[in-house]
């Protein structure tokens, strides 16, 4: 008896827990489908709309803020897919002189990301003619030492008879490559892949500072852009326009729901 | 059965990856400690070295202080509450009880939304008047409290908006660290009389602690590599009680534009990155002692 009791109590306390946890979220869904006047004023029956959404995709050109986003991401987990399987590869497979020693200089981009040293990235791509450009944005995280790390990891666990098996078959290294370690690695590569999709759809201040004109932001610069110029007008737009933006992804979420987790869980054991 | 790496295949396997990792890692650390012994090109001169001048306007530089002190008060309430926090949660979502796809959508939700979208969201939170902060401020007939706007509650506020973007994410790393607690262990202090209290503290917990580690440095990271919000919803202000770290390299280096200094302060930075992952270090090897 005093274990049911129990239960309903934990289950009340977490409910009401999730239900201030969520509070700010809902309060800018519930803006956003509103009206402006009942932004100040909470009507439980006040009439929905749509028109907030319409009005703030107008507004500013977030198509083309999301067909940026796009291509960075694409740009990025391609780069990012190749080179750190190649990497991880070599440190996997081979032996050569300082193989410890460049490990090392890898996971320092672990401590120092690139956002702590946008001051001489900005100086090194200005120097290169990439400001203002998508591809500028995508440099710095071409080569990740999270994904090296992860796919090293698991290259590891890959049993080396069949590694000498396919090399008795006459596969090269390359054939070896494709044919062994990236299969068995599936799982890793999906769940590299949604953090990586996750991180870098919302990221902010390297894109900030990269670029200027509307051309090449991304979506989250697009909407920084946006929210200031409207800022104090119009509450019941930027909430539209905040949730326009991250729609794309909360979708996901919860369609992906449980893989999401899961993969998060096993990039974080790793 | 590792071979010798060819020649050929080193320059594509490690050359060009490599490279790119040191043009914006490496390259641009010893750059900015480079540069911050010269000053600022000019259009009427070019860069001059000036020693350790830099340093000493670090050194004298009182907005400085009061950002370290706000990215320390910043670091240290934010990561406790946060861990804590998630704690709370992964034992909630992991209890099975009715409503915890619900419960795990409301606490992971956050976590999802890009930090600037997080931004808007408390900015629209903390409004004055307009808020919900402020509302239901109203409701317990208490005055309204510029959250933002004023120097006592502006980081706090800020505090806030962290703890409750970040502890989501760890939450689902305490959720897999207890889905990992062998059951026979806590059958077994069952048996022996122990209540729920004690099995958490004396079972639970301790088998959390390398989770508790790992979320606490990737925690510490975040709190210098995460300034979205601030440049979002106070760009450092009232008077600097907002502004942490990053942000004042980024306001130095991009809007006063004096490069020089943002190299220094980047050099500080590193620096003290540097100097946090040899205590972590230090503090991972002792772990390693206990077990």
């Amino acid at each position: 008896m005093t274990h049911g009791l129990n239960r309903i109590m934990w289950t009340t306390l977490g409910l009401v827990f999730a239900a201030v946890w969520g509070l700010p979220f809902l309060y800018s869904v519930w803006t956003a489908f509103h009206d402006e006047i009942y932004s100040a004023n909470f009507v439980w029956n006040a009439p929905l709309t749509v028109e907030n959404f319409r009005e703030a995709w107008q507004a500013a050109p977030f198509a083309l803020y999301f067909l940026n986003t796009f291509i960075l991401i694409t740009i990025v987990l391609i780069a990012n897919l190749v080179l750190c399987t190649l990497v991880a590869y070599a440190f996997v497979r081979y032996r050569f002189r300082w193989s410890g020693f460049l490990f090392a200089l890898i996971m320092v981009q672990l401590l120092v990301s690139p956002e702590i040293l946008i001051v001489e990235n900005y100086l090194t791509l200005s120097r290169i003619g990439m400001i203002d450009t998508i591809l500028g944005i995508a440099l710095p995280y071409l080569t990740s030492a999270f994904g090296i790390f992860l796919l090293r990891q698991t290259f590891m666990t890959v049993p080396v008879s069949l590694d000498e098996a396919a090399q008795i078959e006459g596969a090269g290294a390359w054939r070896v490559l494709w044919n062994i370690y990236v299969p068995l690695a599936k799982p890793v590569y999906l769940a590299y892949a949604l953090v990586s999709i996750s991180f870098h759809w919302n990221n902010f201040l390297w894109p900030l500072i990269v670029t200027n004109s509307p051309e090449v932001r991304p979506v989250t610069v697009g909407l920084s852009v946006f929210a200031t110029v409207e800022s104090g007008v119009e509450w019941s737009l930027v909430n539209a326009a905040t949730l326009m933006t991250t729609a794309p992804l909360i979708v996901a979420f919860i369609i992906f729901q449980r893989q999401f987790v899961a993969n998060f869980m096993r990039a974080g054991i790793k | 059965m590792n071979k010798r790496l060819p020649f050929g295949l080193a320059m594509i396997f490690l050359v060009m990856p490599c490279a790119l990792l040191i043009a914006f890692t490496h390259y641009p650390a010893l750059r900015a400690l480079m540069n911050s012994f010269w000053n600022n090109a000019s259009s009427r001169r070019p860069s001059k070295f000036v020693g350790i001048e830099n340093y000493q306007t670090l050194l004298e530089d009182d907005r400085l202080v009061q950002v370290l002190l706000n990215s320390t008060f910043y670091a240290l309430g934010t990561i406790p509450i946060a861990i804590g926090l998630a704690i709370g949660m992964a034992l909630l979502v992991n209890a099975k009880l009715p409503g915890t796809s619900l419960m795990r959508l409301s606490f992971f939700m956050p976590t999802m939304l890009p930090m600037i979208a997080v931004a808007n969201i408390w900015l629209f939170f903390y409004a004055p008047g307009i808020g919900l902060a402020s509302q239901i401020l109203g409701v317990f007939g208490l005055p309204p409290i510029n959250f933002l706007g004023s120097t006592e509650t502006s980081l706090i506020s800020m505090m806030f908006v962290a703890v409750w973007k970040e502890a989501g994410l760890f939450m689902i790393f305490y959720l897999a660290a207890l889905q990992a607690v062998p059951e026979n262990l806590k059958d077994a202090a069952k048996l022996e009389g122990a209540g729920a209290t004690r099995i958490f503290f004396n079972i639970v917990l301790p088998l959390l602690r390398p989770t508790t580690i790992f979320v606490a440095v990737n925690a510490l990271i975040n709190a210098f590599r995460l300034v979205d919000h601030v440049i979002v919803m106070t760009r450092g202000g009232p008077n600097n009680s907002s502004s942490l770290l990053l942000y004042y390299v980024y306001e130095v280096t991009f809007s006063q534009r004096d490069f020089a200094y943002g190299a220094t302060l980047t050099v500080l930075m590193v620096a003290l990155l540097g100097v946090l992952a040899a205590v972590q270090y230090w503090v991972l090897n002792r772990k390693a002692h206990y077990q």
